[in-house]
């Protein structure tokens, strides 16, 4: 394990004790698996009290294990631009229980993707300002990257206007 | 010119149709849809290199209004098809449609739930171009063909009536079924 791994996995520990205990190292880079009660206060330690600290949220995705336990993951990448160095944080929640917090307070970055995250897997980040879809539009009823979803999409879900007919109807406020 | 010095002061007989189709099918205005890379190649054709003011349609208007022919540069997805549709609905008749690429002919190599297969779904197409992303040259031979189908006075995008009684119309067909 790298020096600078070590250090703050030994930093972690202390502060969080137990939870520090999934962990991982691949190529230099640490993930650690953190329960989704304490996130927000994870991400907070990381960005402030850690120097030098995780000032960028480089990504935050979701995944589908397609296990009947743990289903979904929320992966965050993490980004010191004062050392430059990287590391992952993973969240696994219940396909029953679909709630993670959002970490909108510690990086506002994390808006944009935790709707997009919302949007193809069907997480709902609570306290998200404004968690709506982010590329579907938003009368469509699925979660399109989750793996129970067909590739060609469920027939009828998405509207299309019609071919020989005017689409909506003149009045003003009527805009897609 | 050559052709005031054979006539004299004489007079040529046609019809008004063909006339007034001639007189648009060297006019056409594109509506540059522009949705992805397709319309880099779109842009292309309206530069200097390949110059489509040859064919008498290097105005592009931004504006439905003003536009006669609608290239459909680009991916099509199920969210843009109401704003294409809606652009459509906003031009003036007689109009056409260019349908640019195979994305928008078909889905092309998106064949997935967002993209919708082919624009002709919820559009009446004129002319087809294969490609990916088809050449400048494609597009203009497209054109091309588009104004043959003006002078005969064919278009999918409307009633017969407004363009005169030509019988065989696949709107017609349609709305007679």
């Amino acid at each position: 394990m790298e020096a600078l791994n070590e250090v703050l996995l030994s930093k972690l520990k202390i502060k969080f004790g137990d939870i520090a205990a999934g962990y991982s190292e691949f190529r230099g880079e640490l993930t650690v698996i953190v329960p989704k009660e304490r996130i927000v206060e994870f991400c907070k330690f990381l960005k402030k009290e850690i120097d030098p600290g995780y000032d960028l949220l480089a990504d935050l995705f979701g995944l589908d294990m397609n296990t009947a336990e743990k289903r979904f993951c929320v992966a965050y990448n993490c980004y010191s631009t004062t050392s430059g160095h990287r590391m992952r944080i993973k969240v696994f929640t219940e396909e029953s229980d679909m709630k993670v917090p959002t970490v909108t307070g510690v990086w506002s970055t994390a808006n944009w993707h935790e709707r997009e995250t919302f949007d193809m897997f069907g997480i709902v980040f609570e306290g998200h300002p404004d968690l709506r879809r982010l590329y579907m539009p938003e009368e469509f009823e699925y979660h399109p990257l989750r793996k129970d979803f067909p590739l060609m999409g469920i027939p009828g879900s998405l509207d299309l206007p019609s071919k020989y007919e005017k689409y909506g109807t003149d009045d003003r406020t009527d805009r897609t | 010119m050559g052709l005031e010095n054979s006539i004299g002061d004489g007079f040529v007989a046609t019809k008004l149709e063909a006339v007034i189709n001639w007189c648009r099918k060297n006019s056409l205005y594109p509506m540059p849809m522009g949705i992805s890379c397709c319309a880099i190649e779109m842009m292309a054709a309206a530069g200097p290199r390949f110059d489509i003011a040859r064919f008498g349609s290097e105005v592009m208007r931004f504006t439905p209004r003003q536009c006669d022919v609608m290239i459909v540069a680009g991916t099509t997805t199920y969210k843009m098809a109401k704003v294409v549709r809606k652009i459509y609905d906003q031009m003036p008749e007689p109009k056409w449609v260019i349908a640019m690429g195979v994305c928008t002919s078909s889905g092309g190599m998106y064949r997935t739930y967002s993209v919708v297969q082919g624009i002709d779904l919820f559009l009446p197409v004129d002319v087809y171009v294969a490609g990916c992303p088809p050449r400048p040259d494609n597009l203009l031979y497209a054109l091309m063909m588009l104004q043959e189908k003006v002078q005969r006075g064919e278009s999918r995008g409307m009633a017969p009536a407004h363009i005169g009684d030509f019988g065989n119309h696949a709107l017609h067909q349609t709305n007679t079924r």
